[in-house]
């Protein structure tokens, strides 16, 4: 049953990533990532989530029965959401601003449910915590990638608001790569979010292949 | 008891919402007083660019009235007054945009001339319509200083319609919208003048000296 931390780490952020290897969780990955900077806070608060849900669902494997499972696990990830929401709203308001909307669309992510079932309801706290950073990191990167490759094509800068989202001394985070005349509406508008996607997930497979990894057939084990 | 009744699994069910339930309530409790706070802070902040600091000595946030539109539909007005005179006045108005409802915040002062304009929510296209927000451009910022006379309520629409406001390029359907909006605004201001600049006591809601 014991997974290596660092299995779990590769896992997570490359190797079984939840967005360019299962294809989980499109629905906030495209709404989401029309800049960097959203990707990255959507990313952020999901991987909060996921960690949290994680260990909470690890540490009652005892007692959730297969039979309520699934209601169970909504519950937890629905109850994770409102406390980040909550805490959000009262705490990192400026953040919550630019998030907000959004926040409420953790709870439809599969990745999360696909996360709880397939590790989190089989293995110890620690790792199932990790599972949940590592993936939610994984998510992470994702979102950010595809944000920031629709941002410089759609509207010409880079993590644009960044400072918004970190604190004013990031704000040197934020680039304009070319005139905003030069940016192609599409890429902000949804079939910039699947074009982007496609693109990234064909880009992933092919360093795989690259490296010599046999290509896994993405998702089919985690649904 | 029998791990595999339906009684068991309905209380192992019903524990954890009851259990988070209570995580629920306990994060609610602790949160409720700063997110009050914040809410306040924001409607402070987007009445403060619609209503200029200069013209009023309350604060317009708690001083309220509500204006019976519709039936059952009663619309909250923020009175900025100076010296227990009215000299102002804020509401929120929407127009249909291209992608659902405009929601402005519109302030207008007592002699009818808006005072200032600020889109609350919208959903226009990113790149496009966003550009009637403050944050994209100074578009908005046009409206203020005028009013129904100026330019004469038939000249109350973007250029395309035949009026004087400028659309910006690539999008009709957006202005079109916050015009309108405007217009109705200003005319609901017109034929409420007597009651949104001289309250009558009992319609005060709120007040606080």
């Amino acid at each position: 049953m014991a997974t290596g931390y660092g299995r779990i780490a590769r896992d997570g952020l490359w190797d079984n990533n939840g967005v360019l290897a299962m294809l989980l969780g499109m629905c906030p990955t495209m709404a989401m990532t029309t800049s960097a900077t959203n990707g990255l806070g959507m990313g952020l608060a999901t991987a909060v989530v996921m960690a949290a849900s994680g260990g909470l669902v690890a540490t009652f494997r005892g007692y959730i029965t297969q039979e309520v499972r699934i209601p169970v696990y909504i519950l937890i990830v629905a109850a994770m959401v409102t406390v980040v929401d909550l805490t959000m709203n009262a705490y990192m308001h400026d953040l919550y601003k630019v998030l907000g909307l959004f926040i409420p669309l953790i709870v439809s992510n599969c990745l999360p449910l696909a996360r709880l079932e397939s590790f989190a309801s089989k293995e110890p706290v620690l790792p199932s915590l990790a599972d949940g950073v590592f993936m939610g990191l994984g998510f992470t990167l994702a979102l950010t990638a595809i944000g920031a490759v629709r941002e410089i094509l759609g509207a010409g800068t880079l993590f644009a608001d960044a400072s918004l989202l970190l604190g004013p001394a990031f704000s040197f985070m934020e680039v304009r790569v070319m005139p905003e005349s030069m940016g192609t509406l599409m890429m902000i508008l949804p079939p910039g979010g699947f074009l982007v996607t496609g693109f990234l997930v064909v880009g992933k497979r092919m360093i795989d292949v690259a490296g010599g990894k046999a290509i896994q057939m993405g998702g089919a084990h985690a649904v | 008891m029998n791990k595999n009744s339906s009684l068991y699994h309905g209380l192992v069910l019903g524990a954890f919402c009851l259990g988070f339930g209570l995580l629920l309530a306990v994060t609610d409790a602790l949160t409720a007083k700063d997110i009050a706070a914040r809410a306040m802070e924001d409607r402070q902040n987007s009445l403060a660019a619609v209503i200029p600091d200069a013209i009023h000595d309350n604060n317009p946030v708690v001083d309220t009235i509500l204006l019976d539109v519709a039936k059952d539909e009663g619309l909250t007005v923020y009175l900025a007054k100076k010296d227990g005179l009215v000299t102002g006045v804020a509401y929120e108005v929407s127009g249909i945009g291209y992608a659902g409802r405009i929601k402005l915040m519109l302030g207008v002062g007592a002699d009818g001339r808006v005072l200032g304009v600020r889109a609350l929510a919208h959903k226009e296209t990113p790149g496009l319509g966003d550009k009637i927000e403050i944050k994209k451009g100074d578009w908005i910022e046009r409206f203020t200083g005028l009013g129904l006379g100026n330019p004469p309520i038939e000249k109350w629409k973007v250029k395309k319609d035949g009026g004087q406001f400028d659309q910006f390029s690539g999008a009709t359907i957006t202005p079109r919208g916050v015009v309108g909006a405007i217009r109705e605004g200003l005319v609901f201001f017109d034929a409420r003048k007597q009651e949104l600049t001289q309250p009558q006591p009992p319609q005060k809601v709120n007040e606080v000296r």
